[in-house]
Formats: C-alpha cells, sequence, structure tokens
C-alpha cells in the first residue's frame, strides 16, 4: 500500500492504495468521479484523459501513486457552477457527440489543445485529438466543436 | 494487473542500490510501453522503481557541439523545446510524431531508448545521429548500444542518465506510421554528420539498423535522386499482418526519399 496526497478539481484528497492502482481507478472508485470513462483500457482511445499539472494524460495508463502531489482536472472541473466550460458549450452546440462515451476524454483532450496552440488548423485538430477516438466516427462536428471553442475563448 | 511493490527513487543512486536489492525489479520512467504490459499481464516485476521524476535524469542544453537531453526528459518537452528546435529540428519533429499527444506528455527519451522497440522512433535519431548513451556506469556509442528487439547494451540494473547528440549539419526524419498506433511500420532518420552521411531505419527490420547502401550512395552525392536506385532487400525484414517484408523494403525506399527530400529543402 501506497500513501498518496493529490489534488482533484481543486479538493485535496489523501488515500492509502494499492501499489497497482491505476489513476483513473482511484478516481472512479475511490473518489466517485465517473466522469472519467474507461473504453478501451490499452492506452488508445483516450476516454480516460484528465490534466495532470495541467498536461493531457490517458488514467489508465498511469499509477495513482505516480500522481503523488499532482494537481489533477477531470471532466467533473470543468464547468463553472451552472456554466459550462466553453469546450463543453461548443460540444453541445455543435452536436459533437452521439453516443457520449468519448465525451469526456475528447473534451479534456481538447482543452489541453487550446492551450498549447489557440488557434488550430484542421491538420493540427486532427494531430492534437490523435490519441481520443470516437466509435460512433463523429469526428467532422467534434473538429467543428474545437474550432467553435477556440473563437469563444479568443 | 499483478502485484508489485512501488518504489519512488530519490536520487541516481537510490534507484541504482534499490535496482541492485531487488532483482526482480524493474525500472519505470514514463511507463508508457511498461503499465500497458503490466496490465496484458506480460510481464510480473517484483518492484517498480520510478525513476521519472529525478532531477538528475532532466534538462536540455548545447553543450560544445553536442546537444545534450536528459534521460526522463518527455517527448512533449523535446519536441517544444526551443532549444532542440533550434539545434537539431529533425529530433523535435521526431519527438512530436511520437504516440499521440498524452503519450507524449509522459513518454520520455531514456525509457524509449532502453526499451528499444523495433519501431520506436527515438533510436533511428541516436543511431543515425551517432550519439552517445551515458548511464550511471559508462558511456555507450550508439553503434553498439542498439542490439536488434528490444535488446540493448544495457546491463540489469544499469540507468541511462542522459544522450549526448553531436550537432549535425542538418538531419531530417520521415516515417510511415501505424494508423492505429502510431508506431514506425518504417522511418528512416538521415544525418549529415561531420563524420559523413549516416541513415538509419526504424520499424522494418527486428531492431534499429543502419542502411549502408543509402550511407554509401549519399557519400558519392547528398543530392536529389541519390536513393533512387537503391534495392531494398526485403529478406531480414519483419512481416506480420500489418504488412510483408516486401512492402516494408518498398516503405523504407519511400520514406527515404521523402526524408532526402526534406533534408535537402
Amino acid at each position: 500500500m501506497t500513501k498518496i496526497e493529490l489534488t482533484v478539481n481543486g479538493t485535496r484528497h489523501a488515500r492509502e492504495v494499492e501499489d497497482r492502482t491505476l489513476l483513473v481507478d482511484l478516481l472512479r472508485d475511490h473518489l466517485g468521479l465517473t466522469g472519467t470513462h474507461v473504453g478501451c483500457d490499452t492506452s488508445q482511445c483516450g476516454c480516460c484523459t484528465v490534466h495532470l499539472d495541467g498536461r493531457a494524460v490517458k488514467s489508465c495508463t498511469m499509477l495513482a501513486a505516480q500522481a503523488d502531489g499532482a494537481s489533477i482536472v477531470t471532466i467533473e472541473g470543468m464547468a463553472k457552477g451552472d456554466k459550462l466550460h466553453p469546450v463543453q458549450q461548443a460540444f453541445t452546440d455543435c452536436h459533437a457527440l452521439q453516443c457520449g462515451f468519448c465525451t469526456p476524454g475528447m473534451i479534456m483532450a481538447t482543452a489541453a489543445l487550446l492551450k498549447d496552440n489557440p488557434n488550430p488548423t484542421d491538420e493540427e485538430i486532427y494531430h492534437g485529438l490523435e490519441g481520443n477516438l470516437c466509435r460512433c466516427t463523429g469526428y467532422i462536428n467534434i473538429v467543428k466543436a474545437v474550432k467553435q471553442a477556440a473563437q469563444t475563448m479568443k | 494487473m499483478f502485484q508489485f511493490n512501488y518504489l519512488k527513487a530519490k536520487s541516481l543512486a537510490d534507484a541504482a542500490a534499490l535496482a541492485k536489492a531487488n532483482p526482480d525489479a524493474k525500472l519505470m520512467s514514463g511507463g508508457m510501453t511498461l503499465l500497458p504490459t503490466l496490465k496484458q499481464g506480460l510481464a510480473q516485476p517484483s518492484h517498480l522503481i520510478d525513476i521519472g521524476g529525478l532531477s538528475e535524469l532532466s534538462g536540455i542544453e548545447v553543450k560544445g557541439n553536442t546537444l545534450v537531453i536528459g534521460a526522463a526528459t518527455r517527448h512533449y518537452d523535446v519536441a517544444s523545446s526551443a532549444v532542440v528546435r533550434k539545434a537539431i529540428p529533425a529530433l523535435a519533429y521526431l519527438a512530436n510524431q511520437i504516440g499521440d499527444p498524452q503519450v507524449r506528455n509522459r513518454g520520455t527519451l531514456g525509457g524509449s531508448v532502453a526499451n528499444n522497440d523495433p519501431a520506436a522512433d527515438y533510436p533511428s535519431a541516436v543511431l543515425a545521429l551517432n550519439a552517445t548513451i551515458v548511464t550511471n556506469q559508462r558511456e555507450i556509442a550508439a553503434d553498439d548500444f542498439f542490439q536488434g528487439m528490444f535488446a540493448t547494451a544495457l546491463e540489469e540494473g544499469e540507468i541511462v542518465v542522459r544522450i549526448v547528440f553531436p550537432l549535425p549539419k542538418r538531419a531530417a526524419y520521415e516515417k510511415f506510421p501505424h494508423p492505429a498506433s502510431g508506431y514506425a511500420m518504417a522511418g528512416v532518420f538521415i544525418a549529415d554528420t561531420a563524420a559523413g552521411v549516416r541513415v538509419a531505419v526504424t520499424g522494418a527490420g527486428p531492431g534499429v539498423f543502419r542502411w549502408s547502401d543509402a550511407e554509401a550512395a549519399l557519400a558519392r552525392g547528398l543530392k536529389a535522386g541519390a536513393l533512387d536506385a537503391l534495392h531494398v532487400d526485403a529478406t531480414d525484414l519483419n512481416e506480420d499482418f500489418h504488412a510483408t517484408r516486401e512492402y516494408r523494403a518498398n516503405l523504407v525506399q519511400v520514406m527515404g526519399k521523402r526524408a532526402l527530400h526534406k533534408l535537402l529543402a
């Protein structure tokens, strides 16, 4: 067992976890933050994407112990009260989701992409979302949403 | 996943001592290959020794006529470094083509080189640029370091500390990525160095290798079309359900031509 302390969506948590506990399992099973999804469990799909100290990571491919001392933001930490984050709003407006399973990861990956590159071209959006799969193949509207979010966040 | 004990190394010396005390331990840097391997039950180490955060393994700097990069430097940091972009732009470009953004935010140079996946990107740059791998015990030339599929000159518990890249006159990398994984089906790195032109190929064979015919052709003349007449022998190349060895041989030539075109641009 390993003792860890980390900040999730602004709240400090101290937990004792099995050494093999994945970060996504800590978030979902220990902290009840089930907005972060597990799609493939093989580092391919990006549904489990969260921000670790401001950068997008796949929480299924990280140990909770490696996040000791880190600051994590999950999809639950994006909205401010009733006001959706601009990326969430853009996904809603552009109908950038069909079944919605990949959406939390897509939104977290998009927010990270726009932080690095506030005005991406189509090619840069494809490259920036390469770590996220939408099995409904709704990519056209996802790219639209990224562009709308980029506009509103200017 | 099987049970294991997680140990966070406090220093390079601590990591070496932990590895020595636990012969069935595995060193972990970013964990982008190791953790998926463990999740699939393909390895069962007693301990994971986390060296990802060690300050002794960090840093990017130009020293004399070399670029020195700490082993725990993440792909994102290499790709976005102004120092790397100026010193060896082809290396920054290569780092930005690895996996996907989430992988680049965690995976490290040292981890990639120590793992020596036959389809990894970095080994081609390390070999073509004639880099030196500095460990906690010694310095190893790239030509001696890579020894075939997942095999390197590293001894048990030996830790890659940094990699020293001599600055080339110019260099270029082109790969054909596997559409799902991003790994190279074939990748060719050409470096025009003080000691001549070196060409390394990843993804196509059982391990990264120097393409001697291309080196000879480019030594005769570093100009457009220099690789057009070469025949790539498919005999020793990889064959799997992604591609036949003949297909990979063709990819090597195409990626070689593209890299040359980029080098001369």
